[in-house]
């Protein structure tokens, strides 16, 4: 073997070497992905073998730390939903129709200062959020309601879905900008030929070719509702067994719950501190379908306009 | 749309549309709510950031008030008798818990009777900067009297830069915060920045677009991405603590649970940055006899590196914000004294925020909203400078 060979045969090896090392960070994050779901089912499963999952799901008291403690879920579950939908209910329409004016009406100058400006909406961190919600919006609402003559809670369900609705509102209006800008101009210009207003070409060929995006768009935004934590620890109730349809009353979430459940006095192999991971597999599972439908939406309406820089 | 010459009869034009000012109004309308929305988003931002500067930028003045301070053996044993007892209440407990240490430092003010600015209560501070306050009617009195002789005055409030948390609200700052801040960020940065650039550069140079490894990857840092911080706080406990047995608390597990958070953002931008790379510079360096790797390290990465350092800075910049899982993993302990090592308990500037907005003093709420304006001053001028690396180093090529 020559001199040459040799040489050859080193500089492959190192390569390989170099390769493997590639490949072995690349797994990092699927063993990260598969680490959350394995140490969260383990101690999930560790709860239910001490309690029902059936009563979890469907039972309505919640009484961690008693003597003959019960796990019904049922109305955390209620007030997660009513959170994450006023969450919704604003951040929806003023992110879209946000999108809608950056897209379609700004001019390059308005565009190129706003966007900077919604992301600084979205890179403010939730805990201030949080404190903006206990501080300033829940006394707020209360004074409102108090001169109305109607009463509300501090703790309102309406505070924390409101500024977490604010929260979202730039996760809605940038993914749905890039969707609306995506929206081939021949479709808009064919409209516009044929008589049709800015509005009208708007409302009935933008945006329902832009549909599946705005979709994925909401979609990704309630998974990012249903996982907030600390907007609702801060401003959102603790009680985990009051149903209510009233969003100026108090309301808990899921995540409220899992960091009551962890930051409480409690053993970690008790059932009360294993709830906060029975939760957890709960909000894994949603948050993850969630995802990957809103993917799935995301891959449809690439194809449609075969296009690859979403 | 602007220059044409519109027919004059209404009637003649077979193409007129009678409900065409209709549809206008209607367009207009439409526009008007667009346009009003983005406001509204726009608005929000705007009443958040005066709020916070409004609560916030007292606390960057503190009262202080001129008192006679006796120095002397007795005194220094019971450090209340310092001062004369009608203005006890109203200067800090642990302002005048400090002396005895200065004293220390300082001989020379042994046996001597000194006039000095001590540090207000901060009931005292509340009532100066107009705030709800709670001081006894007789204690106001000699207050109003020391104001009277301007023996009262708001100074900059260094020891909000200088000392760590406390439960006397006068006496908190924020630097243990920022100290522990900064280890946690340093631990998440040596890991996440590594491994996300070198999965970067794998899944871009190596692997095969088509394959189904790369496919199922590429899945599972897209799903990663999307799960709820607070579940990465449980990995944190269930793996780094419970498993591996990491002190709890410390910069080291609250760094490695936030650098699994930053690896997919990190991922995502290092892999436009790689992909911004015109395929004519690989081919020229596989022309001169380099192999895969040289290219990948020569010249793809050092071109595509202001990208990737700009998706890094950005990643940080979120995981500087980041609360729920530190709060799982203990990152809320009280921490009085900086941490000097990333085993050691610590805090980070999110959960010190958290702290304080939970006390129930008055004087913390000002606190935290001056944290919060710290927090947010460092974060705005990270992404700026994200945006100005970007804007300097763009290629078109």
């Amino acid at each position: 073997m020559s001199h040459f060979q040799n040489k050859q045969k080193s500089i492959q090896l190192k390569e390989d070497i170099i390769k493997y090392l590639l490949i072995s960070a690349a797994g990092i994050s699927v063993l990260t992905t598969f680490g959350i779901l394995f140490s969260i089912l383990f101690e999930a499963i560790d709860f239910f073998s001490l309690k029902s999952f059936t009563y979890f799901l469907t039972g309505n008291e919640w009484s961690p730390g008693t003597a003959n403690s019960k796990f019904g879920a049922s109305a955390i579950f209620a007030g997660t939903f009513m959170i994450t939908f006023i969450a919704i209910a604003i951040a929806l329409p003023i992110g879209v129709f946000s999108a809608i004016y950056m897209s379609e009406y700004a001019s390059d100058k308005v565009r190129s200062t706003v966007k900077p400006l919604l992301e600084i909406l979205a890179g403010i961190p939730t805990v201030v959020y949080g404190f903006f919600a206990a501080i300033t919006v829940a006394p707020f609402i209360v004074s409102v309601c108090d001169s109305l003559g109607v009463s509300a809670s501090y703790n309102s369900a309406l505070a924390a879905g409101v500024v977490m609705g604010i929260m979202i509102i730039p996760v809605i209006s940038s993914l749905s900008d890039d969707v609306i800008s995506a929206v081939p101009d021949s479709l808009r210009k064919g409209s516009l030929a044929l008589g049709m207003t800015q509005a009208e070409t708007i409302k009935d060929i933008v945006l329902p070719s832009a549909m599946p995006g705005i979709i994925s768009a909401t979609l990704l935004g309630i998974s990012k509702a249903l996982g907030e934590t600390m907007i609702v620890v801060m401003a959102a109730g603790m009680n985990a067994n009051k149903f209510s349809i009233n969003p100026l009353e108090d309301m808990t979430t899921v995540t409220v719950q899992i960091v009551a459940a962890l930051t409480g006095d409690f053993e970690f192999d008790s059932p009360d501190t294993l709830s906060a991971f029975a939760l957890g597999l709960v909000l894994f599972v949603v948050t993850l379908t969630l995802n990957i439908v809103s993917v799935m939406l995301i891959k449809k309406f690439k194809e449609k306009y075969k296009m690859s820089s979403l | 749309m602007a220059n044409f010459t519109p027919i004059k009869k209404k009637e003649k034009n077979i193409f007129y549309d009678p409900n065409l000012s209709k549809r206008h109004a209607k367009a207009k309308i439409f526009k008007g709510i667009a346009i009003s929305a983005l406001i509204m988003s726009l608005l929000f931002l705007f009443i958040f950031l005066s709020d916070m500067v409004n609560k916030g930028v007292g606390a960057f003045k503190q009262t202080y008030i001129q008192v006679e301070v006796t120095y002397n053996a007795k005194t220094l044993k019971d450090t209340r008798q310092l001062i004369e007892r009608k203005y006890r209440t109203l200067i800090s407990r642990a302002w005048l818990r400090d002396i005895p240490r200065l004293v220390k430092e300082n001989p020379e003010l042994m046996n001597t009777t000194q006039v000095v600015w001590a540090l207000a209560d901060d009931q005292v501070d509340m009532y100066m900067k107009n705030q709800y306050y709670k001081i006894r009617p007789k204690h106001k009195a000699t207050l109003l009297e020391l104001i009277e002789n301007n023996r009262v005055e708001k100074h900059f409030n260094t020891i909000f830069f200088t000392k760590g948390d406390s439960k006397i609200a006068e006496n908190s700052g924020i630097l243990s915060a920022m100290i522990g801040t900064i280890l946690t960020l340093l631990v998440t940065m040596a890991v996440a920045f590594p491994i996300g650039v070198a999965t970067a550069v794998y899944l871009e140079e190596f692997a095969d677009p088509n394959s189904k490894l790369s496919s199922f990857i590429e899945i599972n840092i897209n799903n990663l991405a999307a799960i709820p911080s607070i579940l990465f706080g449980l990995l944190g406990l269930a793996i780094f603590i419970n498993l591996f047995g990491m002190p709890r608390s410390s910069a080291l597990v609250g760094g490695l649970t936030l650098a699994l958070m930053t690896l997919p953002i990190i991922i995502v931008s290092s892999r436009a940055a790689l992909r911004s790379v015109p395929a004519s510079i690989r081919q020229a360096g596989y022309g001169l006899g380099l192999t895969k790797i040289q290219v990948v390290r020569d010249h793809v990465l050092p071109l595509a590196f202001p990208g990737v350092m700009t998706g890094s800075i950005i990643g940080l910049a979120q995981a500087m914000g980041e609360t729920a899982p530190l709060i799982i993993v203990g990152m809320i302990a009280f921490i009085p004294d900086s941490p000097t090592s990333i085993l050691d308990a610590a805090t980070v500037m999110p959960a010190q925020i958290f702290t304080w907005a939970g006390m129930p003093e008055v004087a913390y709420i000002e606190r935290t909203a001056a944290g919060i304006l710290v927090l947010l001053s460092v974060l705005i001028s990270f992404n700026a400078f994200a945006v100005y690396l970007r804007k300097k180093f763009e290629v078109k090529w």
